[in-house]
């Protein structure tokens, strides 16, 4: 328990230690991470759609 | 006399930049070996049989894609003195920070999996029974990581790079028709078509060739060993020499499969020693001996990369100049994903097959993340100074990205489903 605790503020303070980005983010960074959100989304989103396929075939 | 003081003073510059060369020479190499990992050998195997000679073109292409992507890892890993998951928690914030230490832990785990299932099948082919392999691997990996020093773990992993090079000599002993490798290997041909199956062969060559385990594998083996500014120049020799070793390889083991197997499917690389067995029993043992050398070389290299990351991040020792009692946590979490992948290969009916499936799909549709952190990273001026991408570096890492985000979004979809393309 006292490791799970210690864990969890470690987290805590990792989040808190990185909470604000330090690469300035310019109008090309944004779009950068905006396309890799839509990346993401649309395949992880496939795979859910697939998981859900297999699953209900099964 | 003056020429022979000349000839004399070029052997001593060449043999000092040799030994240096010795010296610094470690991360990009060994990565780059590593990465012909058992689902590697798995791919090149069946693009033999499927295709014959005709797709080695293609993978001499893959040899400036690799170190492009490569060498910016040593340019990060030696000016800011920091692994990748750190630079990236450091550079984007915490969201992708965490979801980059996941992406790669999953991915490094699942992965690791498939090295098992390469090595228990491998030695299977010479009778060994997998629990045993398991037990073996694990603690030959235990000997060489607990050393407590990165010298020694990078020498005895380059002493399984050299052991990777035995498709040479085996490639060799198939007899193949030099004419015939130049003649439809070097000149790109799509062999019957741009169609559904031809295009997961090379999707699926791009994913063994270029991984995000390597990303993290490569910066953090840079800052491990110390590397310094001014030893980018052999980081990027090392790298280059690496990236042509693997593909070197890798055609070499397509010109066994294409020599002996032509036309056959091929589901493992295990499968393709054991019918290479029946034709010539020295080439199927040194397919089989090189696969069990490329599963225990990518499970090392990829265990550490997770080990790395961790401890970048939570903040506790990690490394491999440090004993277990001064990095506890470093060493747990090595072992914890080494042990975890190997149980998994012993469960009885465990869905291997999918599991290899699986690593494919989401290894490459994970790398772009990867690929896009460490093309932005390199270009922050503040971080990395005179060493961010020139225009001419972002123009190719950027055309590096686009392509793979197009063919990993692709590959994705045949992959799932995978009647969609004809």
């Amino acid at each position: 328990m006292q490791a799970l605790r210690s864990l969890i503020s470690r987290i805590r303070e990792i989040n808190s230690r990185y909470r604000a980005p330090r690469i300035q983010m310019s109008s090309a960074v944004r779009l950068s991470l905006m396309a890799l959100r839509l990346y993401l989304f649309a395949l992880v989103g496939l795979m859910v759609y697939k998981f859900v396929l297999l699953v209900s075939g099964s | 006399m003056n020429f022979f003081s000349k000839v004399y003073y070029l052997f001593r510059k060449a043999w000092k930049a040799l030994r240096l060369y010795l010296v610094l020479a470690g991360p990009g190499i060994v990565v780059m070996v590593a990465d012909n990992d058992a689902g590697g050998i798995t791919t090149y195997a069946a693009t033999g049989a499927k295709y014959g000679y005709h797709l080695i073109w293609f993978l001499l292409i893959l040899i400036p894609v690799a170190y492009y992507v490569q060498e910016m890892t040593v340019r990060l890993g030696a000016v800011t003195k920091r692994g990748l998951a750190e630079a990236i928690f450091d550079g984007f914030g915490a969201f992708w920070g965490w979801f980059s230490l996941l992406d790669l832990m999953i991915v490094d785990w699942l992965t690791l999996v498939t090295e098992f299932v390469g090595m228990t099948a491998a030695l299977a082919v010479f009778g060994v029974r997998p629990w045993l392999t398991v037990v073996a691997v694990t603690v030959l990996m235990a000997v060489i990581v607990l050393n407590g020093r990165y010298w020694t773990f990078e020498k005895l992993a380059l002493l399984f790079c050299v052991l990777n090079l035995i498709y040479i000599p085996g490639a060799f002993l198939v007899h193949p028709s030099v004419q015939d490798v130049v003649h439809q290997g070097l000149i790109p041909n799509l062999a019957g078509g741009l169609n559904g199956q031809l295009f997961f062969f090379l999707m699926a060559n791009i994913g063994t060739t270029i991984a995000p385990w390597m990303l993290f594998f490569q910066q953090s083996a840079v800052v491990d060993k110390g590397m310094l500014e001014k030893d980018i120049p052999w980081g990027r020799f090392d790298t280059l020499l690496g990236s042509i070793v693997t593909v070197v390889v890798a055609v070499f083991i397509v010109v066994v499969t294409a020599t002996v197997l032509p036309g056959i499917d091929i589901d493992s690389a295990s499968q393709a020693a054991a019918e290479l067995m029946k034709t010539d029993r020295y080439v199927g043992a040194f397919l089989a001996i090189g696969l069990f050398d490329a599963g225990l070389l990518g499970a090392i290299c990829i265990s550490l990369a997770s080990s790395w990351a961790f401890g970048e991040i939570f903040g506790w020792a990690h490394s491999l100049n440090t004993r277990i009692r001064e990095a506890p946590w470093f060493y747990a979490t090595y072992f914890l994903m080494l042990v975890t992948a190997g149980l998994v290969v012993l469960i009885p009916h465990a869905p291997l097959v999918l599991i290899t499936l699986f690593v494919q799909v989401i290894a490459v549709t994970l790398l772009p993340a990867a690929l896009v952190f460490l093309i932005l990273l390199l270009n922050d001026r503040t971080a990395v100074g005179e060493y961010c991408n020139t225009p001419a570096q972002n123009l190719v890492g950027g055309c590096i990205v686009v392509l793979i985000v197009i063919l990993s979004t692709l590959y994705g979809i045949t992959v799932m489903f995978p009647n969609l393309i004809h």
